[in-house]
């Protein structure tokens, strides 16, 4: 590979760490909320899905891409809601119910998105943090949205909560121990309920990321599977918000290798370079596992890993 | 169940009879509360229907007839239904050692693809069929076996998570085949579809006699029948039971915690590689991205509204297939968009997980009390 | 085999004026009217691509007196849409089935028409040849003719002479649009190469923006795509201040600054044929197929991006295309050197429906 091939796949790879990471961010902190609170839910494919329809429909008919975030995160606190009242009902399964919501939201968002696939909605401004440089392609490589940075200081404000306040400790004990935190006087279900909710209103704003930054555009396909991988990238951070952010840049600079090395003539083989996300996550997950450490952040409460 | 009656102290005749209509009692539990939750969520569709301004009694009527109503509508129902029996089988097992495995797409794929490739070099050989069809079978339940069986192992010996790794893997396993069949294992005759040498006629596999439906619902049923033997009247099931409850207390009592998640997620694997074997050689002919179709997590939500219980897991892929089938009808004839039916799909689960909760909760199926008695 | 084949076809071909061809074995329906027709699509019908194309131009059967139309979408590529066609069949009586995936031919719809001998099937794809069953048929634009014209325009509104193409798979009908789009390129522009992107999925959002920064970044000031819905191409490389062409239906008002042109099928003038066979009453023809020549392939209205000597040149061959004049020509090589076309080939000639190559002038690998 020449210098100047390099350049381009290295910034390819960092530009796309930033472009791709933020939805993966939301949907990934939302999640770790949740499960931090001891209930998994596997839908919230089906509430990016919404979201992103959700924010694109907003934006389009109010022209504030910024109304449409907010809207995206109000269906996604639905659909969590949803979760979360139901789930709460004995004997009712939660990963069962969250693949079923995530059939539901998904539904909803085709149903009623079939008439924005066509229209151009105002989207989301970005700014470069590399503008300084005077260098064009650094520039645009560190193009971002604001989101980003609004999804790093969730996750540091959630990893400070969680060590640090009051609410941190009750999410965390109703995850660890349900008797133990019943037994303080807390209402798990209560705790839960509204972890599974904003979780979801995290994911929907995640989804409105998708459709109205990058790729800036709503249709059916718009998703596909972020949401699950997200979800599955929360075990992977083992349940630190700041671990989240990490394994959301990871994995979106993973997806940028595929087209960045057909762009510069590196092209046999792109099924492996595309599949290049899954296949890091996965080697990352055999090497670092089997410690001790990956068992203890562990939510007690959580069925996913019982 | 004798137990509880024991402890009341009734004598053994009666434990009988009331072991029976106990037994009545749960059963008509199972299949009077889902039915209930079928209602509701059909009421529930009715209302969208309404609110768009569309008849909720042809809805009902296409649904009978696109599903269950005519010979046709029951086999489509039929057909569909097979691989997702196969793919939920390969969610159940795992579930009862206590691992939430979501990656039996990625098993299917390879089991598919392993025994399409293999298939090459016996079709030009002109192998008998029952022969080369007996060597794809094992071919794609080894290597789903294995395919699963490493997340199995993976989650053993490296404590890596199995749900995550079953999701990557199945990405990986859909690279790989796409590798192979968009590259070496082309056949360059079929150039607007990406897919291995095709099987021809001969080596198709056929249709059940008297049906249009293919062998793999046959397999699908038996395979859910040895497997409930297998996990609930069997030492190794009663294993697996123990160590899906509580491992650490298993490993304890020396189970060989290890060994029996390998094996759960064998069978899982086979199971969904199984699948793919019909999917290649009763459908499609030749491995291509459409084995890639979803069935793998279809068969998810399948496995956990039969709450893992391989014989449930029939009625409730019958049930499923019966909605995708009329949902084509109700597409149709209503003229409604697709989005539609993943809707009424939706909805469906969501109350029919919900009506989980109702469990235990009327006296009518419950077993009689003292006072009942006398 | 495959040779005889071809040799069958293209005699098959040669016949034809306007490539539409009337199949002697189509059965003659009795009359127009109570006639039901299946449409099958393997999206949603309003995806701004593919599918949509398709069900816009479906509209003129429906102003057929007598023709009902059902639709099903979203059908997979599985035995589903075997399925779903019997379902028609069966509970709707559908006489003609319509099928808009490449992957319904064999062995589904193939299948169908054989199981269903008084049905009439069509399938929107190049695939059908005289040793298929007589009810079933084909039917298909040659789009690669407008991705040459775009090829042409896109030379001479070019500064960096590096054009960049967004693929989903490399499957004939794909790599015949990206090897044409590069010699209309070189023939305007000899300097110009074409490098090329596959994101192995024919809807993936993301990856097609990716893939689009990846080619802008490496040089490219001209993208054009073949994925099912070039939205997200088109407004990614505006954003990013390249030119771009469009594919399938216009996306003209998706780049206002930088649009060139683009490839477009005009699946109405296939679709008003079969309307006027039934509304006379008229067998329905086993193979229609053209590209400018026969009005079944179009280019979007010039914008803003193409340069005038590049609106020029692409007129010029456009004119070019329907006098027939060809596109693939004696002695070019794929991109390893190979000589792939041993004579000049005709724009319908079968040979070109096998490619599996990519030609000297295209930066990219198939597997």
């Amino acid at each position: 590979m020449s210098d100047s091939a390099f350049a381009i796949v290295f910034f390819a790879i960092v530009g796309g760490a930033l472009r791709v990471s933020t939805p993966f961010m939301f949907v990934a902190l939302g999640e770790c909320l949740t499960e931090k609170s001891g209930r998994v839910n596997l839908g919230l494919e089906g509430t990016l899905v919404l979201g992103a329809m959700t924010a694109y429909a907003v934006s389009y008919h109010s022209g504030y891409p910024w109304l449409g975030v907010f809207a995206a995160g109000l269906s996604g606190a639905v659909l969590g809601a949803m979760h979360g009242y139901i789930c709460k009902l004995p004997k009712v399964n939660d990963i069962a119910v969250g693949i079923a919501m995530m059939l539901f939201g998904t539904g909803i968002a085709f149903f009623f998105g079939k008439a924005y696939i066509q229209p151009s909605a105002p989207r989301l401004e970005s700014f470069s943090l590399g503008a300084w440089t005077g260098n064009q392609q650094i520039a645009t490589a560190l193009q971002i949205n604001p989101l980003l940075l609004v999804g790093i200081a969730v996750a540091i404000l959630m990893a400070w909560a969680f060590a640090n306040t009051k609410w941190g400790l009750i999410v965390r004990m109703a995850g660890d121990s349900a008797p133990a935190a019943t037994a303080m006087g807390v209402s798990v279900d209560l705790v839960r309920f509204l972890s599974t909710t904003f979780g979801g209103f995290l994911a929907g704003v995640g989804g409105a990321f998708l459709s109205l930054f990058y790729p800036g555009s709503w249709n059916q396909g718009l998703s596909s599977g972020q949401g699950l991988m997200a979800v599955a990238l929360v075990i992977f951070a083992r349940w630190s918000p700041v671990r989240c952010i990490i394994a959301a840049l990871l994995f979106g600079a993973a997806g940028a290798i595929g087209p960045a090395l057909q762009s510069v003539g590196i092209t046999q083989g792109y099924y492996f370079f595309n599949a290049a996300p899954y296949i890091l996550t996965l080697l990352i997950m055999i090497a670092s596992a089997g410690s001790k450490r990956a068992m203890r952040d562990v939510p007690g409460e959580l069925s996913i890993t019982k | 169940m004798a137990e509880i009656a024991n402890h009341l102290g009734t004598p053994p005749a009666a434990t009988r009879m009331n072991d029976l209509s106990i037994r009545v009692r749960r059963s008509a539990e199972y299949v009077a509360i889902p039915l209930f939750a079928l209602a509701v969520s059909a009421v529930l569709f009715s209302l969208f229907l309404l609110a768009l301004g569309k008849s909720p009694s042809e809805f009902f009527q296409l649904v009978i007839r696109g599903g269950f109503g005519t010979a046709f509508s029951l086999q489509n129902t039929l057909q569909r239904s097979a691989p997702l029996i196969l793919t939920a089988l390969a969610v159940a097992v795992p579930a009862r050692i206590g691992l939430v495995i979501i990656g039996g797409e990625g098993a299917l794929v390879m089991g598919g693809f392993a025994a399409a490739a293999l298939a090459i070099p016996m079709v030009v050989g002109h192998w008998p069929p029952l022969l080369t069809w007996f060597i794809m079978a094992v071919t794609a339940a080894l290597v789903g076996g294995i395919w699963i069986g490493i997340v199995g192992y993976l989650r053993h010996a490296r404590g890596v998570n199995e749900t995550i790794s079953s999701l990557l893997m199945t990405y990986i396993g859909i690279a790989i085949m796409n590798f192979f069949v968009e590259g070496a294992l082309r056949d360059l005759s079929n150039p607007n579809k990406p897919s291995t040498m095709p099987l021809g006629d001969a080596y198709m596999l056929g249709k059940m006699p008297g049906t249009d439906v293919h062998w793999g619902l046959a397999v699908g049923v038996i395979l859910a029948i040895i497997l409930q033997i297998l996990l609930t009247r069997t030492t190794f099931g009663f294993a697996v039971r123990v160590a899906g409850g509580n491992a650490r207390a298993a490993l304890a009592q020396g189970l060989p915690v290890g060994k029996l998640i390998v094996i759960c997620c064998m069978i899982a694997g086979a199971c969904a590689g199984l699948a793919g074997f019909f999917e290649v050689a009763a459908i499609q002919g030749r491995a291509n991205a459409s084995l890639v179709a979803g069935y793998g997590f279809t068969g998810i939500l399948v496995a956990f509204l039969a709450r893992h219980n391989p014989i449930a897991i029939i009625p409730v892929a019958i049930m499923f297939g019966g909605i995708v089938a009329s949902g084509g009808l109700i597409q149709r004839r209503m003229d409604l968009p697709d989005a539609t039916v993943l809707v009424l799909q939706g909805l469906t689960f969501v109350v029919l997980l919900t009506s989980e909760t109702l469990y235990g909760r009327f006296k009518i199926f419950q077993p009689p009390t003292t006072d009942d008695r006398t | 085999m495959i040779g005889s084949l071809n040799l069958n076809r293209r005699r098959f071909l040669q016949g034809t004026a306007a490539a539409a061809v009337a199949g002697t074995a189509g059965i003659r329906l009795a009359q127009a009217a109570d006639v039901t027709i299946g449409i099958v699509y393997v999206g949603p019908r309003d995806d701004y691509g593919w599918n949509q194309a398709h069900a816009v131009a479906a509209k003129a059967l429906k102003g057929v007196s007598g023709v009902k139309v059902v639709e099903e979408e979203n059908v997979p590529e599985t035995d589903a849409c075997a399925k779903t066609m019997e379902s028609m069949i069966n509970l709707d009586g559908a006489k003609i089935v319509l099928g808009t995936s490449f992957g319904y031919y064999s062995p589904f719809m193939v299948d169908m028409a054989k199981k269903y001998s008084a049905v009439q099937l069509r399938h929107a794809a190049p695939l059908w040849t005289p040793k298929d069953p007589k009810n079933l048929g084909s039917y298909f634009g040659y789009l690669n003719q407008a991705h040459y014209v775009d090829g042409v325009a896109a030379g001479l509104s070019t500064k960096s002479n590096k054009l960049g193409f967004v693929a989903a798979k490399p499957i004939a009908s794909v790599l015949s649009n990206i090897n044409s789009f590069m010699l209309g390129a070189k023939s305007s522009n000899p300097s110009a190469t074409v490098q090329v992107i596959f994101t192995g999925d024919w809807s993936m959002p993301v990856r097609e923006a990716e893939a689009t920064n990846a080619l802008v970044d490496a040089g490219c000031d001209v993208i054009t795509c073949h994925v099912d819905g070039p939205k997200v191409v088109i407004e990614t490389a505006e954003k990013r201040g390249a030119k771009t062409c469009g594919h399938n239906a216009s996306q003209a008002p998706l780049a206002p600054k930088g649009f060139i042109t683009g490839a477009e099928y005009k699946w109405i003038t296939i679709y008003k044929s079969y309307a006027d066979d039934l509304a006379g009453g008229k067998a329905l023809p086993n193979m229609v197929s053209g590209g400018y020549e026969a009005d079944m392939v179009a280019n979007s209205p010039f914008g803003a991006g193409c340069t005038p000597e590049g609106k020029k040149a692409a007129e010029a061959a456009i004119a070019g295309l329907k006098a027939k004049k060809p596109i693939y020509t004696a002695g070019l090589k794929d991109n390893k050197g190979k000589v792939v076309m041993d004579k000049t080939y005709d724009n319908l000639d079968p040979y070109l429906d096998q490619m599996n190559y990519l030609l000297e002038g295209v930066v990219g690998s198939i597997t």
